[in-house]
């Protein structure tokens, strides 16, 4: 193409310099893509229905996720007995939330304890699993898939009558038989009621339903990576699995990463009825204590609702701070 | 330096003959421990009375019987409501749910993956956002809404506040990105209206998605609890998990316990395995990126 002609297609790509255009039908029209407002509106209008589409999920989401979040929010600052009209209170609630309540503390170092084993061990137990399951012949996968998942799909409730068994205090229990025979032990470990134990027993049976919707989609994850990536890497010299997890597996599977580290972080912080089943609620000496509970005490029992929210204000914010964490650590986007 | 070649070759060879030996061993024993306590709830569940108390403890069984499932029935005769109308309640919820989410879901997904208006990527990023959003965290202000809107002692409050599932929600919108936008293009210049290529195209493309928010909401829903326990006053609206909920406890009835947890357990289990080669076709999309 001449200079001369490409001058000329830039002229003509140029809108007109009047704020109206000539519709086909020779009336005059606002021209939209004067004013960003405008245009907004216009592409508004054109796209009505879509917006009509969206709307029955936007509006139960507002109403039922989004709303309660905000309206938890505000009453984080009053005292609130859910009866009696709110009365404004500041600050007052976070500083008996960090200063005063003891049992805070507590519910929160259980809950972080919690966290910081269940989250990352059934994360890279879910990524590895996922990761060997790939590596067994076809037929197979659905067996193997199920036998980890299955665990994931029994509530907590349904179970209890599995693990009470199981980690019975008397010798009656699976493993303080076990241990009995064995020798290791002369009388029975109270698993379900000595202070030491609560929370290892509860992190025990998380661990072994912690296999979820994450560990589905690395399974998934994993059929996507292009075969031809094994054989190019090949040739550049990846020959064990290990060096093609690390240069291939784990790059082509960094969406998978972040789904399913978004649902291992919200599920790690927010345990609270499986220590309910497992060991009562309140438990001995509050060994099996979460936030989640200590929650609960206080909207359900207590109905101090504002103090409640503060509770869950500072929960939330912990979960939605590591999660914009995973955000920015796995994805491109941040 | 041809032999080289061929003796590192060889090398590469031998050195991934055992691999797979070691994979299989840790999948096969990691595979067993797993799903123990299930194989055990099902043992359990037809156990004769004498052999759930044996010491030292038996796992297997040696003399099956169906007299666990016979005592729930029993047990239950005597309640005030039958047995059979907390089933049903589960049942009709359960699959108004399902329906309801799917067409909510799908119906919100399709314009959040196929048409550019303003907002909507960022009311996806909000739903993205929101999969880190506690659900139990804002559990008042939800009572005071739910109760608000009069929703509570009817049906509908075990359906409508559950219906904006955000990870449903993701995994459909994942799912219809990796369909190519010129399928509904050419819908289009067929002459089909946006509610013609939603339903005769969005719809049956999504399938596999749709089977993928069952089996990841089913247990949830067919085990809800607290729903009953919180908005039900009313004995005869309650769900069978919450009925089966109530018998449990006791260590007179553990066999009749076990029963009622099989029963409540199998349907996920069965869903699961009916759906899972759909379910793995979505998840194959689910990364976010």
């Amino acid at each position: 193409m001449s200079k001369k002609n490409r001058k000329n297609v830039d002229q003509a790509g140029t809108a007109p310099e009047t704020n109206e255009v000539t519709r086909s039908d020779g009336k005059k029209q606002k021209d939209y893509t004067k004013s960003y407002f405008r245009y907004t509106l216009h592409e508004m209008w054109t796209h009505r229905m879509s917006y009509v589409m969206i709307a029955p999920f936007f509006i139960c989401f507002i109403v039922f996720a989004l709303l309660p979040l905000i309206a938890s929010a505000v009453l984080s600052f009053f005292y609130f007995d859910s009866l009696s009209w709110p009365q404004f209170r500041f600050w007052d609630n976070y500083i008996y939330l960090f200063v005063e309540d003891s049992l805070f503390l507590k519910a929160f170092s259980n809950t972080l304890y919690y966290a910081v084993i269940v989250g990352p061990v059934s994360y890279i137990a879910s990524y590895f699993f996922a990761w060997f399951i790939n590596q067994v012949p076809k037929r197979l996968k659905p067996i193997y898939t199920l036998a980890f998942y299955a665990p994931s799909l029994c509530s907590g409730i349904a179970m209890s009558v599995v693990w009470l068994v199981v980690f019975a205090n008397d010798s009656q229990g699976y493993i303080n038989s076990l241990l009995l025979n064995a020798g290791l032990i002369t009388e029975p470990i109270q698993f379900l009621q000595s202070v030491q134990w609560i929370m290892p027993v509860i992190i025990i049976v998380a661990l072994w339903s912690s296999l979820g919707a994450g560990f589905l989609s690395f399974v998934a994850g994993f059929t996507n990576v292009d075969k031809e990536l094994y054989d190019a890497a090949m040739v550049d010299g990846i020959t064990s699995r290990f060096q093609r997890l690390i240069y291939i597996d784990i790059p082509q599977t960094m969406p998978q990463l972040l789904f399913s580290a978004v649902l291992t972080i919200t599920g790690s912080f927010t345990v609270g009825a499986l220590s309910q089943t497992l060991v009562g609620h309140p438990s001995p000496e509050d060994a099996g204590l979460t936030v989640m509970l200590h929650l609960s005490d206080y909207a359900g029992q207590r109905f101090e609702v504002g103090y409640a929210s503060a509770i869950a204000v500072v929960l939330s914010v912990i979960v939605l701070g590591i999660g914009r964490l995973a955000f920015r650590l796995l994805s491109d986007k941040g | 330096m041809f032999q080289v070649d061929v003796d590192y070759l060889k090398k590469a060879k031998k050195r991934r003959e055992y691999a797979p030996t070691v994979i299989s061993i840790v999948l096969a024993l990691a595979g067993v421990v797993s799903a123990l306590p299930i194989v055990y709830l099902v043992v359990t569940a037809f156990k004769p009375a004498e052999e759930l108390f044996l010491y030292p403890p038996r796992f297997y069984v040696k003399n099956p019987t169906f007299k666990n499932f016979s005592d729930l029935v029993s047990i239950t005769a005597n309640t005030m409501v039958p047995f059979t109308r907390y089933l049903f309640n589960t049942i009709i919820i359960t699959a108004v749910y399902m329906f309801a989410l799917i067409v909510v879901g799908t119906l919100a997904c399709y314009p959040l993956s196929k048409h550019r208006f303003p907002g909507g990527n960022a009311l996806f990023k909000l739903v993205t956002n929101a999969l880190l959003i506690i659900s139990g965290a804002a559990a008042i202000p939800s009572y005071i809404i739910i109760t608000g809107l009069h929703l509570d002692n009817t049906y509908l409050v075990y359906i409508i506040p559950g219906l904006a599932n955000c990870t449903c929600m993701f995994l459909l919108k994942q799912f219809l990105d990796q369909v190519p936008d010129t399928i509904f293009e050419a819908g289009k210049i067929d002459g089909a209206s946006e509610w013609q290529l939603y339903t005769k195209i969005a719809l049956p493309l999504l399938r596999n998605a749709q089977a993928t928010c069952v089996i990841l909401t089913f247990p949830g829903i067919w085990g809800d609890t607290a729903t009953s326990t919180t908005y039900i006053y009313d004995e005869q609206l309650r769900t069978f998990a919450f009925f089966m909920s109530t018998l449990q406890g006791g260590l007179a009835r553990t066999g009749a316990n076990a029963a009622a947890s099989l029963i409540m357990t199998l349907p996920s289990i069965i869903v699961f395995v009916v759906s899972q080669s759909s379910v793995m076709d979505t998840m194959a999309h689910s990364g976010i990126k």
